[in-house]
């Protein structure tokens, strides 16, 4: 009998927790899933249309949403700048960081000290000054102004990451290859970066996730149609077709969609290493 | 002889600590231009009257003074922190609550994780639209366009139905509701993983000692969590306090004045040409944003100390 009471206990909870958990995935979901079905809509069948798959796909949103709302253009910047600005970040901050664990130089940890001191500070409002730092450089509405930018967000946050994974890298391997001729370059590019691969990834998508979803800087610095990334273009887009649903929501999708398959396929990464760390520091 | 190898041994020396220089050159270089020389600039400019070209006119402290007496700007940050408290509550529970139900032994585990992290993936515009479409109140041939009305209507709650995003009483609930849909997953990630850094044998122990859930979780898991909670709600008001860009995408133009928030107020000095009153209001609510986290931060160093 007690036995048995126990385990009703048991199967109320584990029932109750998988409907708490349900309720919340599936608010989670289902907006993402009802932006996508809609999207596949016309005006006319977005209130006639009450199935949940919808019946017929009507690719024609997205024709629109390409061609007339600009959105061939946008995709391809937010990709370049995206592709650009991560392996900037990737190939600067793993240079610096391997220079601040493993290399000696005149003022080493001052200068790092610098760096973890801006990921602490918050700066909100910087980019009044940054703009105005770029309008002398001449980098308002070029594409190399917004990818240094971007570069620069990143940096120092990736740089604490990879110091750390760099500091607990065993010394053997890299004495190993000074034996046997390596300069230090070599070894930062054949040693220390295949054994970073995993903290790499982490920093590949986290900063992949921020230059992607970036706004205002992107919103500042552009005010030429033909080189905004997909944020500020959206935004154009949602003030021109305010009522249209369905185009609308072709347009979210487009953008949100590149981001989530990304997410889908390097969670594991963020999940295990961004976050054991977060708590440690 | 032996002066010639200490020269030579200084000379190689300092050769390897240039070549090192060499690798953080790019890194310290963009770093200079894009934050060191704007984060000083921002103060330097905040003394200043300029209108983004001309000379600039030194006036001291005025664009300080002028930001006390701004009425508007005070009600920006109410409205800041009000999201913020909402945030604070609703957000964090959740994912505590979340994180608890996922560190058990229970199936399914992953997909959850993998699903409570999607929101936070999305950008800030792409959800401020498609929340507001989701409250939307407007109505089409006699049919709520919006989904949550459609909703209310159909489960039989007509009189719920309400105009949310053009009410100047509901608005900021409800940016500070989509704002806690986007961000939950975050603490419940760092939740989760410091969750499972707590020793297994402690609940065993507890258990053995008669405590209910309840207890274990007052007793035994907050307090153990207290640093990571910290980390959570640091995280959170920081966030909370510079949300901007949700706003303009899920409410449309008109309640403008309803939903200041710093951050809008520093653009719109800054689209007035008036760049040295925007650095003061930036000086000003970084100031508040760095005095709020390190007095949290030495609060639960203190505590972790007691």
């Amino acid at each position: 009998m007690v036995v048995n009471q126990y385990l009703i206990q048991r199967f109320l909870k584990n029932t109750l927790t998988h409907i708490f958990l349900l309720i919340i995935t599936i608010s989670c979901l289902f907006p993402i899933f009802w932006m996508i079905r809609v999207s596949f809509m016309s005006n006319a069948t977005v209130f006639a249309d009450q199935s949940l798959i919808p019946v017929e796909l009507n690719w024609h949103n997205y024709v629109v949403v390409w061609t007339k709302g600009n959105f061939g253009v946008y995709f391809i910047n937010s990709m370049i700048y995206t592709i650009s600005a991560v392996t900037g970040i990737v190939l600067i901050s793993s240079l610096a960081a391997f220079a601040f664990s493993r290399l000696q130089f005149p003022g080493k940890n001052a200068i790092f000290y610098v760096f973890v001191a801006a990921m602490m500070i918050p700066l909100p409002g910087s980019f009044v000054p940054l703009f105005v730092r770029m309008n002398e450089l001449h980098l308002v509405n070029t594409r190399l102004g917004y990818i240094l930018c971007m570069i620069n967000v990143g940096l120092s946050l990736s740089i604490f990451l990879l110091k750390t994974f760099f500091d607990k890298m065993p010394a053997d391997l890299e004495n190993a290859a000074r034996i046997d001729g390596c300069s230090p370059v070599q070894i930062w590019w054949y040693i220390a970066l295949p054994l970073a691969a995993p903290a790499l990834a982490v920093i590949v998508i986290y900063n992949a996730l921020n230059v992607w979803n970036e706004y205002i800087l992107a919103a500042l610095l552009f005010s030429d149609n033909s080189l905004m990334p997909l944020q500020p273009g959206l935004m154009v887009f949602n003030g021109a077709y305010q009522v249209d649903y369905p185009v609308l929501m072709a347009g979210l999708t487009m953008t949100a969609i590149p981001i989530i398959i990304v997410y889908l396929f390097m969670q594991k990464y963020i999940i295990k290493d961004l976050f054991s760390g977060a708590v440690v520091g | 002889m032996f002066l010639k190898a200490q020269i030579r041994r200084l000379n190689i020396k300092s050769f390897d600590a240039l070549r090192n220089c060499l690798f953080i050159i790019p890194a310290v270089v963009i770093f200079s231009i894009f934050y060191i020389y704007p984060f000083f600039d921002l103060f330097s400019l905040s003394l200043h009257q300029w209108q983004g070209i001309g000379p600039k006119i030194f006036i001291g402290f005025r664009n300080f003074q002028e930001l006390f007496a701004d009425k508007v700007w005070w009600m920006s940050m109410g409205h800041a922190g009000y999201i913020t408290l909402i945030a604070l509550t609703l957000q964090n529970v959740l994912a505590f609550s979340l994180a608890l139900a996922c560190d058990r032994e229970i199936r399914m585990k992953r997909f959850y994780r993998l699903v409570f992290f999607i929101p936070p993936v999305l950008s800030e515009v792409v959800v401020g639209i498609l929340w507001n479409w989701i409250l939307n109140s407007g109505t089409h041939n006699g049919q709520q366009l919006g989904l949550f009305n459609n909703f209310l209507m159909h489960t039989g709650f007509p009189q719920l139905v309400h105009n949310w995003l053009s009410d100047p009483k509901t608005v900021l609930t409800c940016i500070a509701v989509v704002h806690s849909w986007k961000g939950f997953g975050w603490g419940f990630i760092i939740l989760l993983a410091g969750l499972q850094t707590i020793d297994r044998q402690l609940y065993e122990a507890a258990r053995v000692d008669g405590a209910g859930s309840w207890n274990t979780c007052r007793h035994v898991t907050i307090p153990l969590m207290m640093p990571v909670i910290m980390v959570v709600v640091i995280l959170t008001i920081l966030g909370s306090m510079q949300v901007f860009v949700l706003i303009p995408s899920l409410v449309n133009q008109g309640l403008v004045y309803h939903t200041e928030v710093p951050v809008t107020r520093i653009l719109a000095s800054m689209s007035g040409f008036q760049f040295g009153y925007a650095c003061a209001q930036a000086v000003v609510f970084g100031s508040i944003l760095v005095a709020v986290s390190f007095t949290l931060k030495s609060f639960s160093n203190r505590m972790k100390q007691a």
